[in-house]
């Protein structure tokens, strides 16, 4: 038996240089209707998703933040069309994702997967891990009796024993669910994984075991992942790039470095500046710039800059007119009509507009 | 450190089950002084909530509690219903994760705090508990508050809920705080707020908070103690900067040392092996043993004693002597 789970081979996918991205979202828009009255009657349209543009490369892990209902998961889940997009295009290679038949669609799931937060909610309580992981490989036409054997491998490989294929999903700890979970992403040796706040729901502890696992099969089967969270700091961890969404936009685009050592959106420097750290001294020495308000709604987002009425900086041109994403440098891209460039901070432009009482500064 | 407002003396806290007892919180004590902020951090289901709860006499019917709680001398545990009832809401007053625990969805905000103001003190008028509610809605940062009093919890988002909270837990000013989880169910932003909010509260009423959290982030910006849990115990407690650069704990250590770093001095995350135990047969000897890199033989023999390491830190570890190391992002 052949059944060893070879690392996917990268140079073979047809006609992608390392520099192609092997995902690119256009103008993706996602739109839930709100119905009301007796006749169901479309009132309005939650916005969750409003015209996005993001690539993803081969072998990166691409961090996906912002704060809860912003469209993250939408996205997410937009990708492999476990929502339907309103509008606008998914290319994998120099296919459409949103244009694919049903039947070309469960293709294109062999190598576009999806892992969850909730790993009590994902895995099917009635089945044995031996089907929750082989199911695919069944469907996809692999034998009954290979599939059993990769299993086993699989489960292995993500830290479980062999013998735990026997047994059913509550009989596992939140940690080894998520393991659970990646095995099965893993059966039909995806190039993409689309991780959903794959570590929110567990203790720190435990997060570290599942990022740490997460890093190994990423180098090893040359997956590209797209990690989506809200804890900036896991991202910060596990990402190569990453990109801020605010209501269903996204704010900034940047190598991970960048993004996180030189911030162009306020919004990015705003959340950063709100995230606690563990360390005593830096929390001591930190101005904190405390946003006021709370998130809008996106069933009636703002007009212009989405991030207009809670945007500390904001002007009146911010309050009609949307920003794009633009190139800064580098492929870093912000959505911002004032970006705050070459190191300026918020707290400089808070001073040379004279606002600094506007806003609530804590060291 | 006879002027503690709050001293917990070897509380147990159990659950008789059908399958057994659940021994949720094992041998605690502490104190708590006026004005200060003491945080418990732990993973979740380390016993966090259900102390607090027990020293407020708010745990459910099948548990068993045994120690002594002394709330300015005054014992918790053996006072009568009506006594305790006089204590919670008055000199000690509890914020939740989630506020619609403590709020009742068919009253207004403002007629909650009307309502918590007048139960302590009858011979305030209900105009003047209005007046007094608006007025502290105002000082947690409500916006509008004339006219949000008047509306009902669920009008509010849930940071605002939590600031409602906050107002209704300070209405009679009380000496201690406990916020279980205050921020968690918040956005980043939104827990700054909030977090602002305890900490002003805080100073103008010189009230103390013990301040439940599983984020160790919070603990270093926000407390001036730590009490660190594990699997029912109290691990280790210390100032904020003993505890985060001179542990002596192998659990604190190792869970200081899994935590990511958002400004990225942190290049590998070390995981602890394994999963807390079960705490309805928790193993012999230190809980942590089976998950710590240090155990030796008596650890799976002898439950450590507390052992005092500094001015106001101990840590319960039988290698606490050998432990010299300082762990954590150093800056
Ligand atoms: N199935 C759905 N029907 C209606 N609204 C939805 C649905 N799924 C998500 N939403 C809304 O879309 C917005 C974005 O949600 P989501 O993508 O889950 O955000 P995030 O993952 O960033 O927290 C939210 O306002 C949410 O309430
Ligand atoms: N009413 C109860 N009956 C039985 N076990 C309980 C009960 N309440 C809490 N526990 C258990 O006590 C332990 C400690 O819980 P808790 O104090 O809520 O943890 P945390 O540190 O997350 O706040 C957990 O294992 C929990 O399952
Ligand atoms: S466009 Fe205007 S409102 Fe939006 S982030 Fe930039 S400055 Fe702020
Ligand atoms: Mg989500
Ligand atoms: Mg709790």
């Amino acid at each position: 038996m052949t059944a060893t789970i070879t690392p996917f081979d990268s140079g073979a996918l047809a006609g992608t240089g390392a520099d192609e991205p092997l995902l690119r979202i256009r103008d993706l828009v996602k739109e839930f209707p709100i119905r009301a009255g007796v006749f169901r009657r479309q009132v309005g349209a939650v916005q969750a998703v409003s015209g996005v543009n993001l690539d993803l490369y081969p072998n990166e892990t691409l961090g996906v933040v912002g704060e809860s209902g912003c469209g993250k998961s939408t996205l997410g889940r937009s990708l492999l069309r476990l929502v339907e997009p309103t509008s606008g295009s998914v290319m994998f290679g120099n296919e459409d994702v949103t244009a694919a038949s049903k039947g070309r669609l469960r293709e294109l799931r062999r190598d576009l997967q999806m892992v969850f937060q909730d790993p009590y909610a994902s895995l099917n309580p009635r089945l044995p891990i031996r089907d929750i992981i082989g199911e695919p490989m069944v469907i996809h036409g692999v034998s009954k009796s290979e599939a059993r054997e990769r299993v086993g491998e699989l489960l292995t490989r993500v830290g479980l024993l062999p013998e735990h294929g026997n047994r059913y999903p509550h009989e596992f700890s939140g940690g080894q669910r998520q393991r659970i979970g990646i095995a099965r992403s893993l059966a039909l040796r995806p190039k993409v994984i689309i991780l959903d706040e794959p570590v929110s729901a567990l203790d720190v502890s435990i997060q570290a075991q599942v990022l740490n696992l997460l890093d190994e099969i990423q180098a090893e089967y040359n997956l590209s992942f797209m990690f989506i969270a809200h804890d900036l700091s896991v991202v910060r961890h596990t990402s190569d790039r990453v990109a801020v969404m605010y209501l269903g936009r996204i704010a900034e685009v940047a190598d991970k470095d960048v993004l996180y050592e030189s911030p162009a959106h306020p919004y990015t420097q705003s959340l950063l500046s709100a995230v606690p750290v563990a360390d005593p001294r830096r929390e001591r020495s930190r101005k904190r710039i405390i946003l006021q308000g709370d998130v809008p709604s996106p069933a009636n987002p703002p007009a212009g800059c989405r991030f207009h009425p809670r945007c500390p900086v904001a002007q009146d041109k911010c309050m009609t007119d949307t920003p794009e994403l633009v190139d800064i440098g580098a492929g870093h891209q912000v959505s911002c009509h004032f970006p705050l460039l070459s190191g300026e901070t918020l707290l400089q432009r808070l001073g040379d507009m004279g606002r600094e009482a506007a806003i609530s500064v804590k060291s | 450190m006879s002027d503690a407002l709050l001293t917990v003396d070897h509380l147990n806290v159990g659950f008789a089950t059908k399958a057994g007892v659940v021994q949720a919180a094992t041998d605690i004590s502490f104190e708590i002084h006026p004005g200060e902020v003491l945080a418990v951090v732990g993973e979740s289901g380390s016993g966090k909530s259900v102390t607090a709860l027990a020293l407020m006499r708010l745990h459910p019917g099948n548990t068993i509690v045994t120690g002594d709680v002394r709330f300015e001398g005054r014992d918790l545990l053996n006072m009568s219903d009506r006594d305790m009832r006089a204590i919670r809401g008055n000199d000690i007053a509890m914020i939740f994760q989630d506020p619609m625990t403590a709020m009742n969805p068919v009253f207004s905000v403002g007629d909650q705090i009307v309502e918590t103001i007048r139960v302590h003190d009858s011979s305030v008028s209900k105009q003047d508990a209005w007046t007094k509610s608006v007025d502290l809605l105002k000082l947690v940062g409500v916006p509008e508050p004339k006219q949000r009093a008047s509306q009902y919890p669920h009008e509010y988002s849930g940071g605002m809920r939590q600031r409602a909270m906050i107002a209704m837990a300070i209405a009679n000013d009380p000496k201690l705080l406990i916020a279980d989880e205050p921020t968690t169910a918040l956005d980043v932003t939104v827990q700054a707020q909030v977090m602002e909010v305890l900490h002003e509260v805080q100073a103008e009423t010189g009230s103390a908070m013990m301040l439940i959290t599983h984020d160790l982030g919070l603990v270093a910006g926000s407390a001036d103690r730590v009490q660190v849990m594990y699997a029912s115990r109290l691990m280790e407690t210390g100032t904020i900067d003993q505890i985060f650069y001179e542990s002596r704990n192998p659990y604190t250590m190792a869970l200081l040392d899994s935590i990511p770093d958002v400004d990225g001095l942190k290049h590998e995350l070390h995981p602890i092996p394994g999963n807390p135990p079960s705490l309805l047969n928790p193993p012999s000897g230190c809980a942590f043993r089976p998950r710590c890199s240090f155990a030796t033989d008596v650890c799976s023999t002898e439950v450590p004693s507390r052992v005092k390491v500094g001015d106001q830190h101990e840590s319960r570890c039988a290698r606490t002597d050998e432990l010299q190391t300082s762990v954590g992002v150093s800056s």
